[in-house]
């Protein structure tokens, strides 16, 4: 087992930023911390780091209970957000610190930076100093400095979120594969939605200090547990209808019922509510149960092949994403057709049937 | 329970600094406490006298005077060298080679020991032989710091304020550079006046730096004495005998030990409380 | 409100640009039509910051006019043009209350007080700020305080243009969609001018009716988010809209076809190739490449499911081609053939198409 919290809770003064936390990392896989600025992610980063003491419970690493052990003595790397080097040393000297550090011998030092730099493309700027690079390049540097310490346990703290958009894609693609031939432990923190499923491996979706879901990242994004999880996991949002079943249909707004089918038949009459992602509610009916809503426009987005439409139904807002271009007006009536079996339901404590 | 297996032997490392603080500071108070309760005629003879000297002090009349003249002083010269402080700093580049000349010229008189810029005021100002003494009586003013009241505590300000207001300068210069641009390109669009963007953008973001400026600034000069000593040895008379001065006069010039002992600690308690004060209400402002 | 042209606009950051390289904006002939809603994409460094600044008068160009509505506003200063501005960092007047920091721009043009409550209500409605209106500024989170410099710009009934310079860097992706969102709404709303500069694609083709993509200080097209998408003018544009990017595949042209590795490839209209062309490329981007019974053959090397859809890697000899399968689609096994959606795919000599 490679990175284990049991029971950690942490608390500043009178917020708790952590509550109560156990979870057991996947070894030698890419798992994602998911969650929206102050979360937790960055605290449970460095607490597993060991920047930071749990106020209660324990961290187990490989087996060992390392709970108190200061960074120094953990073989942890950590990549910020910030693109961390040292400003005075050349890039060479830059991956080469960790190394210096445990006294390793000239050669084997000079080996492995060119290998490491040559698996991040940054051999050509070996010998220049950090702020004659791109912000692309520093991060380069900083990640080559994580991967040529070698540790268990890598820590990656929202590496992207200052890269131009296109960067961002090369480094997604390029991440999972670097890490690969480690073996090591990947943790990575980030915002985005989209960001975890190009990572794939496992993802844990957090909300304000809980770890409200883990597990591998494309079962929790089709089969989120509660509400809060799947809000967490959808980009655009989820939208979310407020529903009741009567016999053996679902009601919304009095207008709008469909037949309750499969597992859902049986469930007893009350208020449910549905979560489904954009994509489902679509201005083509698919050719599955669609349910037709309709709906008045706030206003259209058009990307290069698909439209965001927000809309108004009854009091909710609700936003679809159609294939192809649809110019529609502020104030326009639409039908949108909801693809049924691709809706969540949710019970009245938020948790999915 | 959980095991705190935190390593506590950091503390080690402080030791020594706290050893270092209890001789330089602690020991020393103590003593002067000690001395304040008692009076002694020399030989190592001490008579417990209770808070008498405390009360002799609160209500001599010498006391007051020198106590006023301090917190005149103290007020006339925050009063000049923070906004000169702030205005000489929004006047200085932001960016370019001129800005690295201009530190350094303002950091030139901070670098300049205490007697020597007495000395050096002593002298520039004399009004026989002194540029700045001769010059003011060249324009017709009859001016002689060492004679007339008003010459010396004129002459004791401008050293001062020369010598002080550089520091007001650097960290009003450092709170400014602090600010990004797009503060100033927002203004600019928004029609801000060059005052709207003193008072709204400059002043709120230099607020913490200033405090720090003022805090340090009303501290050193409460505590001042070797400039003014050195410039004009407290007089003519008494019209510039600071509380230090004053101080220094009873302990060593009249020997009373006790007297100057409970004087030292009611001196320090102002300070102690003034500071306080003023740190407690800048920073409220600071976070309302 | 204004029409805004740039007229043989260029500028350098060195007192005297030698090379090309030296020029942060290349000679620009452009015109912003009034009411537009606009986005200025491109990479870090690639001049829009630059452009947008001498639009907005924060910068003077080196070189050529800017006019708005046909009078030259070259050297008219910032707050002389009429022009709001929000910035990547939010800007707010940390002492002032979030009233105060709408009315500040009203008040310095001396616009009386009665006028300048009612407006100042106004805008607070359209952004959902009447609440905290009486709450100090520095209190408000990020995308409210981003929301008070949006606010700002529209409190003036005479901006000719508003510009934001990334205004979404520091908000969380799930509020991202809610202020772009509201921009959008806002533009139809008040129908004014609007520039957006960003580098994120989405954020550009979303909001904007028209797109300035830019590349190392010029711009390399100017189009519908559609346009773009269909039809990039360069394989700049291909690559950099789009996600993944378009695929490049090297090619030769026999008989007005093009052909890739041996493999002809329709496209909708026979191609000329200009005479001195040293390197033709076939553009299609990934969601207009398919499966099929026939066609180029093709090893599956690689499926990520990224939710609404997978991206799929192949290679056909050494060259990788991506492609976009939507969820409900099926994937063959190990091997399959490709066909390219013939009104999409493109031919491109040395970076520019063809056809």
């Amino acid at each position: 087992m490679a990175i284990e919290l049991k029971k950690v809770t942490k608390v500043v003064g009178i917020d708790t930023h952590i509550h109560e936390t156990s979870i057991k990392l996947e070894e030698g896989h890419f798992n994602i911390l998911l969650g929206t600025t102050l979360s937790g992610k960055t605290t449970l980063l460095r607490l597993m780091a060991g920047l930071e003491q749990p106020t209660s419970g324990e961290i187990w690493f490989k087996g060992e209970n390392v709970t108190g052990i200061p960074v120094q003595k953990r073989k942890v790397a950590m990549v910020y957000q910030q693109f961390i080097n040292y400003p005075n040393f050349t890039v060479y000297d830059n991956i080469a610190s960790p190394l210096k550090v445990v006294r390793r011998s000239r050669r084997e030092i000079d080996k492995r930076v060119h290998q490491v730099a040559e698996l991040l493309q940054i051999t050509p700027m070996l010998k220049r100093m950090p702020n004659e690079l791109s912000g692309g390049q520093q991060q380069r540097t900083a990640l080559a400095r994580a991967l040529i310490k070698g540790s268990d346990l890598v820590l990656l703290d929202e590496p992207l979120a200052n890269l131009d958009y296109k960067l961002r894609e090369e480094f997604r693609e390029e991440l999972p594969k670097l890490f690969q031939d480690s073996g090591a432990t990947i943790v990575y923190a980030t915002t985005e939605p989209a960001e975890a499923l190009l990572l794939s491996g496992y993802t844990a979706t957090l909300h304000e200090g809980s770890v409200t879901q883990y597990g591998p990242t494309s079962s929790v994004y089709r089969t989120p547990k509660d509400l809060l999880s799947a809000r967490v996991f959808s980009d655009p949002p989820i939208n979310t209808a407020a529903i009741s079943k009567r016999g053996d249909s679902f009601h919304y707004n009095e207008t709008v019922s469909w037949k309750a089918r499969g597992r859902y038949a049986t469930l007893p009459d009350g208020p449910y509510t549905i979560g489904f992602r954009p994509h489902y509610i679509t201005l083509k009916p698919n050719n599955t149960a669609s349910i037709s809503v309709k709906g008045e426009v706030v206003v259209t987005e058009i990307s290069g092949s698909e439209s965001v439409i927000h809309m108004r139904v009854g009091k909710d807002t609700w936003v679809s994403l159609s294939h192809g271009i649809h110019p529609l007006k502020r104030g326009d009536t639409v039908e949108l057709f909801l693809q049924a079996d691709h809706c969540f339901y949710f019970d009245e404590n938020e948790q999915l049937i | 329970m959980i095991d705190k297996t935190t390593n506590q032997r950091a503390w080690f490392l402080v030791l020594p600094v706290v050893v270092l603080v209890a001789f330089n500071a602690l020991i020393p108070l103590m003593t002067v406490v000690n001395y304040s309760v008692q009076e002694t005629f020399g030989n190592n003879v001490f008579f417990f006298e209770g808070v008498r000297w405390f009360e002799q002090i609160l209500h001599s009349e010498r006391f007051h005077a020198s106590l006023l003249r301090q917190l005149t002083f103290t007020g006339i010269i925050l009063l000049i060298e923070v906004p000169l402080g702030v205005a000489i700093a929004l006047t200085m580049p932001k960016k370019g080679p001129w800005v690295s000349v201009c530190l350094v010229l303002m950091a030139l008189p901070l670098l300049i020991p205490w007697n020597v810029v007495g000395a050096m005021w002593n002298i520039f100002a004399l009004p026989d032989i002194g540029l700045l003494g001769q010059m003011i009586n060249g324009m017709g003013f009859d001016y002689n710091f060492t004679q007339q009241p008003l010459a010396a505590w004129f002459t004791t300000i401008l050293m001062d304020v020369w010598h002080w207001t550089s520091l007001v300068v650097l960290l009003a210069y450092a709170g400014l550079s602090s600010i990004p641009d797009a503060y100033y390109q927002a203004a600019r669009i928004d029609g801000a006046s060059a005052w709207s963007v003193f008072r709204y953008i400059q002043l709120p973001k230099m607020k913490r730096v200033l405090t720090i400026a003022i805090l340090l600034r009303f501290m050193d000069s409460f505590m001042i004495y070797t400039e003014p000593f050195v410039l004009t040895g407290g007089g003519p008379g008494n019209t510039t005998t600071f509380l230090s001065i004053d101080l220094v006069k009873i302990a060593l010039g009249q020997f009373d030990l006790g007297p100057a002992a409970a004087m030292s600690l009611i001196y320090f308690l102002i300070i102690l409380v003034l500071s306080w004060i003023f740190y407690t209400l800048m920073m409220r402002n600071e976070e309302q | 409100m204004a029409k805004i042209t740039l007229d043989q606009v260029r500028h350098s950051y060195l007192d005297h640009p030698a090379s090309p390289d030296d020029w942060a904006l290349k000679q620009l002939d452009m015109v912003w039509d009034d009411g537009g809603a606009y986005a200025l994409l491109g990479p870090s460094g690639c001049g829009k910051t630059t452009l947008l600044n001498v639009i907005s008068g924060l910068l003077r160009p080196s070189e050529g006019r800017v006019l708005f509505n046909d009078r030259d506003v070259t050297d008219i200063p910032s707050d002389r043009r009429d022009i709001a501005q929000v910035f990547q960092f939010p800007v707010v007047y940390d002492t002032m209350s979030v009233f105060d920091n709408l009315a500040f721009p009203l008040r310095n043009r001396g616009v009386p007080e009665e006028q300048v409550k009612s407006r100042v209500h106004e805008i607070a409605g359209m952004l959902d700020l009447e609440a905290v209106l009486g709450n100090r500024a520095s209190g408000l989170t990020a995308d409210g305080k981003q929301k008070i410099s949006l606010g700002r710009g529209l409190v003036r009934a005479d901006v000719n243009v508003i510009m934001f310079d990334e205004p979404l860097t520091v908000i969380d992706p799930h509020l991202k969609w809610q202020l772009r969102s509201k921009l959008k709404e806002l533009h139809q709303e008040v129908g004014v001018t609007m520039i957006y500069v960003t580098h994120d694609q989405t954020e550009a083709l979303t909001f904007a009716d028209r797109v300035v993509v830019m590349h190392d200080g010029t711009v390399v097209q100017i189009g519908t988010p559609v346009e773009l998408f269909d039809k990039p003018r360069h394989t700049f544009v291909g690559h950099f809209i789009g996600s993944p990017g378009m695929n490049l595949l090297p090619c030769e042209v026999i008989e007005g076809a093009p052909s890739f590795l041996g493999h002809r490839v329709e496209t909708a209209e026979a191609v000329a190739v200009p005479t001195g062309a040293r390197q033709l490329e076939i553009g299609v981007r990934p969601e207009f490449i398919h499966f099929a019974a026939k066609g180029l053959p093709v090893d599956i090397v690689r499926v990520d499911d990224v939710g609404r859809y997978r991206i799929v890697r192949v290679n056909h000899k050494s060259h990788t081609i991506k492609l976009v399968v939507p969820e409900n689609v099926p994937i063959p096994d190990g091997k399959g053939h490709l066909v390219f959606d013939r009104a999409r795919t493109h031919v491109y000599a040395d970076g520019w198409i063809i056809t």
